[in-house]
C-alpha cells in the first residue's frame, strides 16, 4: 500500500512558471535559523528562492515543480531540523498586509508634511515676537497650505472612508468628528491665509492626522500579529486525512479537500479527521474531545464517529457522511446557530465614547458660534472661534486612548501565552465575574497520567515503558511518559489487544486484561481506582496493572483558589460521569459542579447565570462545549481544543498550565482600567482646553502643544499595561519567559506531535 | 530674505527625498520582516565565500 502526501492545494503558480508555496516553519528563532534554512534549501538546484520571514515565522519557497514535489521540500526542511507546515495563503491574509502598508504609506506622508509645516509654523510663531513682516508670514502660510492640502487629501483617506461609511449607514463613529475637524481646520486656514490673517491651523490638522494614523497603525498591527499567530497555529495543527483510493493507494490530503462519500483511513492513535460512518473495522474511540466522556466508546461497522475523537485500538475505514439531523454534530450545530443569534452585540468602549463625545463636541462648537454672534462679534469671527473649538476638541488623545492600551495588553497576553481573536475580547474579559470550566481537557490535561505510580518499582515501570513506547494507544503513551521511555522495544502488535516483545528471553505483554491474563488483578485495580482506565503488564509470572487517570493541570487548584479569593464565582460543567467530576471538584476545593451535562444543558446553565446578572467566562475545549463557548459573554479554549470550539472561543491559551486563564482576566482588567483612565484624561484635557477655545484665546501654538502633550501622556499611561501585579503564584513553565512568537509556536508543535501522524 | 528662496525649497527637497526613500523601501518589501532584517545584517554568511 503506497502512501502519498498530496499538497497540491497549497501550491500556487503565479506568472513566470515557478511554483510558490508558503510554509509555517517551527522553531525559527534567530538569524542562525534563517541562514540554515535558506542555505539548506539553496543547495537544491530546482529551488529558485527561499526566504524566511522571521517576524511571522513563515517561509516562501519558489521552485520548479517539474523536478521537485512539494512534499519533498517539507522532507528537506525536516532533515535540516525545521519541521514545516503548508500554509494556505488566503485572501484575508494578503488583505491585512495591504491595509497595513496603506496605513504605513499614509503615516509616512503625514510625517513628512508634519515636519515641514512645523518648520514653517515655528518660524511664524517666533515671528510674532520678532516682528516678522506680514508678507513673509503670508508666504510661509501659503507654503504650508501647499504642503498640507495634498498631505491631508492623501493621508486622511482611512478616516474619510470610514466616516463616510458611518454617515451613510446612519451611525456615528470617532472618524466623523475627526474628519470634520481636519477638513474644517484646513479650509479655515486657507480662507484665513487668503485674508492675510495672523493664524493658520495647517500644523494642527496634519499633526492630528499623524497621531491618529499612528494609533490606527498600532491597532492594525496588533490585529495582524494575533491573526498571524492564530493562522500559524492553524496551519501547524491542520489536520490531514488519509483518503483511501479505489486502487488501494492512500493519499494524505488536507481535510478541506475531503468530500462527502470519500473513504478515509484512520489508524490507531490518529484523530478521526471527519464525521462519518465506520465502513470496516472495529475499534474503540476516545471521544473525550467530543462529549467530555473519558471512557472509551466501542465502535464497529455502521457506527457514527465524530471529527476530533481519537481512534484507540484498530484501523478503521470511515465513509464521510454529510451531517445528519439527529446526530450529535447536527444538534451541536443547531445549538451553535441559536447561541450566536442570541449573543448580545457588545459595544466597544471606544464606540461608546464616540457616541457620547461627537454630539457633545458638535453642540459645543455650535453654541460657541451662536454665543459669539449674539454677543455681536460678527459671523466670521464667530465661525473661526467655533472651528477652533472643533480643532481643539478633535479626539486626538481619544483616538489613541483605546488602541494604545490594546496593543500593549495584547503583547502582555502573548507573553502570558494567550492569543486573542479580537480587540474587544480584552474589554469583555475585563467585565467577567463568574467562570465556568469544562472538565475534560480544560481543568485536566488532554493526556492521561499514571495514578498508581507510587506502587510501582522502577524496573517494572521501565520494562512497561519500553513496550509502551512502541504503541500509539493513549494508555500506553501515558505509561511511556511516566517511565520517560525513549527507545521502544521491537514489539509485535496485536491490534485491539496489546503489544508483545521478548525481553530477557521471556515474552512480555502490555495490553488488555485478557491479553495479559490478569483479569483478577484488573478487577482489584478497578475497585481501587474507579475513575481510571487500566492497562496491564505480564512478564513471566510478573503481573502489574497500570491505572491511567485524567490528571489535573498542575496549577489548576491554585488558579481556582486565586479566582475565588478575588471574588469570582467558579463552577464546573462537564459532560463526564458524576463520580469523576465530583472528585475533580473536591480536589479544587469543593467547587460547585454539574455532571453529565449535554450541550443544551450547558447553554441553559449559562443563560441562567446571565439572567442572574453575572458576566460569564466559559473555558472549554470540546466539540460539546462549542455552543456554550458561543453563548458565554466571553470564552477561552486551550490550544488542544476541537476546531469548532477554538473557532468560537474569543481567545486561545497555550501550554499545560491553567495560569494563562488567570493572567488573561487580570491583564484584561488592568487594560480596561487604563483605557478608562485614558478616556477620562482626554475629557479633563478638554475641560481645560475648550474654555480657552470658546473664549477665542486658543492659538495654533496652544493647540499644537495641548494635542501632542495629551497624546504622549495617553501613550505613556498605556505602557503600564505591560505588567500585571499579582499574576497568580503557580506560573507554569509555559507561562514564563517565552518570546511571543516562540510561545505561540512551540506548544502548537507539541500539540501536533501528540496527534502523531503515521 | 532672499536666502529663503534657497533654503525653503532645499528643506522641502530633503524632506521629499526622505519620503521617497521611505516609500521606495516600503514598496520593495523592506518593512515586511523587521525582525529578520536585523539578523540578516549581522549574518556571517558572506564570510565563507571569501575564505
Amino acid at each position: 500500500m503506497t502512501h502519498i502526501r498530496d499538497l497540491s492545494s497549497f501550491v500556487q503558480h503565479p506568472a513566470g512558471g515557478n511554483a510558490v508555496m508558503d510554509l509555517v516553519v517551527d522553531g525559527v528563532k534567530c538569524g542562525g535559523c534563517i541562514g540554515a534554512i535558506e542555505r539548506g534549501l539553496a543547495k537544491e538546484s530546482s529551488i529558485r528562492s527561499a526566504r524566511v520571514n522571521l517576524a511571522n515565522k513563515r517561509l516562501r519557497v519558489e521552485w520548479d515543480d517539474t523536478f521537485l514535489k512539494p512534499d519533498e521540500i517539507l522532507q528537506k526542511l525536516e532533515a535540516i531540523g525545521y519541521p514545516a507546515f503548508p500554509f494556505a495563503n488566503n485572501d484575508s491574509v494578503s488583505r491585512e498586509a495591504v491595509e497595513e502598508r496603506f496605513l504605513l504609506r499614509c503615516l509616512g506622508v503625514a510625517a513628512f508634511g508634519m515636519m515641514n509645516i512645523m518648520l514653517l509654523s515655528v518660524s511664524v510663531w517666533s515671528g510674532h515676537d520678532t516682528n516678522m513682516s506680514p508678507e513673509v508670514r503670508d508666504f510661509f502660510h501659503w507654503i504650508s497650505a501647499l504642503i498640507a492640502l495634498p498631505v491631508v487629501a492623501y493621508s486622511g483617506r482611512p478616516f474619510f472612508r470610514s466616516a463616510l461609511k458611518a454617515i451613510r449607514s446612519g451611525a456615528m463613529n470617532m472618524d466623523v468628528p475627526i474628519t470634520l475637524g481636519v477638513l474644517l481646520a484646513v479650509l479655515m486656514s486657507v480662507v484665513e491665509t487668503w485674508q492675510h490673517a495672523e493664524n493658520a491651523y495647517f500644523d494642527s490638522a496634519v499633526m492630528l492626522l499623524l497621531f491618529l494614523l499612528a494609533g490606527r497603525l498600532l491597532d492594525q498591527q496588533m490585529r495582524r500579529r494575533t491573526r498571524d499567530v492564530a493562522n500559524n497555529l492553524q496551519a501547524m495543527q491542520a489536520d490531514t486525512a488519509c483518503k483511501l483510493l479505489p486502487d488501494g493507494q492512500v493519499r494524505e490530503l488536507p481535510v478541506a479537500d475531503i468530500r462527502i462519500g470519500d473513504l478515509v483511513l484512520v489508524r490507531p492513535g490518529d484523530r478521526v479527521p471527519v464525521d462519518g460512518k465506520v465502513e470496516y473495522g472495529a475499534s474503540e474511540v476516545d471521544q473525550s474531545l467530543v462529549t467530555g466522556e473519558t471512557v472509551y466508546a466501542a465502535v464497529a461497522s455502521g457506527a457514527q464517529v465524530y471529527a476530533g475523537s481519537i481512534n484507540v485500538s484498530n484501523t478503521l475505514h470511515v465513509r464521510v457522511t454529510a451531517e445528519g439531523a439527529g446526530t450529535l454534530l447536527g444538534e451541536i450545530k443547531q445549538l451553535l446557530r441559536n447561541a450566536l443569534e442570541q449573543r448580545s452585540s457588545y459595544v466597544a468602549l471606544a464606540d461608546k465614547a464616540a457616541r457620547l463625545y461627537a454630539p457633545l463636541v458638535h453642540a459645543t462648537a455650535l453654541l460657541s458660534f451662536l454665543g459669539w454672534v449674539l454677543a455681536g462679534a460678527g459671523w466670521q469671527t464667530s465661525l473661526i472661534t467655533a472651528i477652533t473649538v472643533l480643532i481643539i476638541t478633535c479626539p486626538c488623545a481619544l483616538g489613541l486612548a483605546v488602541p494604545a492600551v490594546q496593543v500593549v495588553a495584547s503583547g502582555a497576553m502573548f507573553r502570558a501565552s494567550v492569543i486573542m481573536n479580537g480587540g474587544d475580547t480584552l474589554e469583555r474579559l475585563a467585565g467577567v465575574d463568574h467562570i465556568v470550566f469544562d472538565k475534560t481537557g480544560t481543568l485536566t490535561l488532554p493526556d492521561g497520567r499514571l495514578a498508581n505510580r507510587g506502587e510501582l518499582d522502577e524496573p517494572t515501570l521501565q520494562l512497561a515503558g519500553t513496550l509502551a513506547a512502541a504503541s500509539k494507544h493513549p494508555l500506553a503513551r501515558a505509561v511511556a511518559t511516566a517511565a520517560q521511555a525513549k527507545t521502544p522495544a521491537a514489539v509485535r502488535e496485536f491490534p485491539g489487544r496489546g503489544v508483545e516483545a521478548v525481553i530477557a528471553g521471556v515474552p512480555a505483554r502490555l495490553g488488555s486484561a485478557e491479553f495479559c491474563d490478569a483479569v483478577d488483578a484488573f478487577a482489584a485495580a478497578a475497585r481501587r481506582y474507579p475513575e481510571a482506565s487500566l492497562i496491564g503488564l505480564r512478564h513471566g509470572s510478573l503481573v502489574k496493572v497500570f491505572a491511567v487517570e485524567q490528571a489535573l493541570r498542575s496549577d489548576a487548584a491554585e488558579v481556582v483558589a486565586e479566582f475565588r479569593r478575588l471574588g469570582f464565582g467558579v463552577e464546573i460543567i462537564s459532560g463526564d460521569r458524576e463520580a469523576t467530576v465530583r472528585s475533580i471538584a473536591l480536589q479544587l476545593g469543593d467547587i460547585p459542579f454539574r455532571s453529565a451535562a449535554k450541550p443544551a444543558e450547558k447553554i441553559a446553565r449559562l443563560h441562567a447565570l446571565k439572567a442572574a446578572g453575572h458576566r460569564v467566562l466559559m473555558v472549554g475545549d470540546g466539540l460539546n462545549d462549542a455552543p456554550a463557548l458561543a453563548a458565554a459573554d466571553v470564552s477561552l479554549s486551550p490550544i488542544t481544543a476541537a476546531h469548532l470550539a477554538q473557532a468560537h472561543a474569543d481567545a486561545v491559551f497555550l501550554g499545560s498550565s491553567l495560569t494563562p486563564v488567570l493572567k488573561a482576566v487580570l491583564i484584561a482588567r488592568k487594560a480596561r482600567r487604563l483605557m478608562l483612565q485614558n478616556l477620562w484624561f482626554s475629557v479633563i484635557y478638554n475641560f481645560i482646553a475648550v474654555p480657552l477655545a470658546i473664549a477665542g484665546l486658543a492659538t495654533p501654538l496652544i493647540a499644537a502643544a495641548a494635542m501632542s502633550g495629551s497624546s504622549v501622556a495617553v501613550t505613556l499611561n498605556s505602557l503600564r499595561a505591560r505588567s500585571v501585579r499579582n499574576a497568580g503564584h503557580g506560573a507554569g513553565p509555559s507561562a514564563t519567559a517565552l518570546s511571543p512568537g516562540a510561545a505561540a509556536l512551540s506548544p502548537g508543535a507539541a500539540a501536533l506531535s501528540q496527534r502523531a501522524a503515521p | 530674505m532672499n536666502i529663503l528662496l534657497y533654503l525653503i525649497p532645499l528643506a522641502l527637497g530633503l524632506g521629499l527625498a526622505g519620503l521617497l526613500a521611505f516609500l521606495w523601501s516600503l514598496h520593495s518589501h523592506q518593512f515586511d520582516d523587521l525582525e529578520g532584517a536585523g539578523w540578516r545584517a549581522i549574518s556571517d554568511d558572506d564570510l565563507d565565500t571569501k575564505q
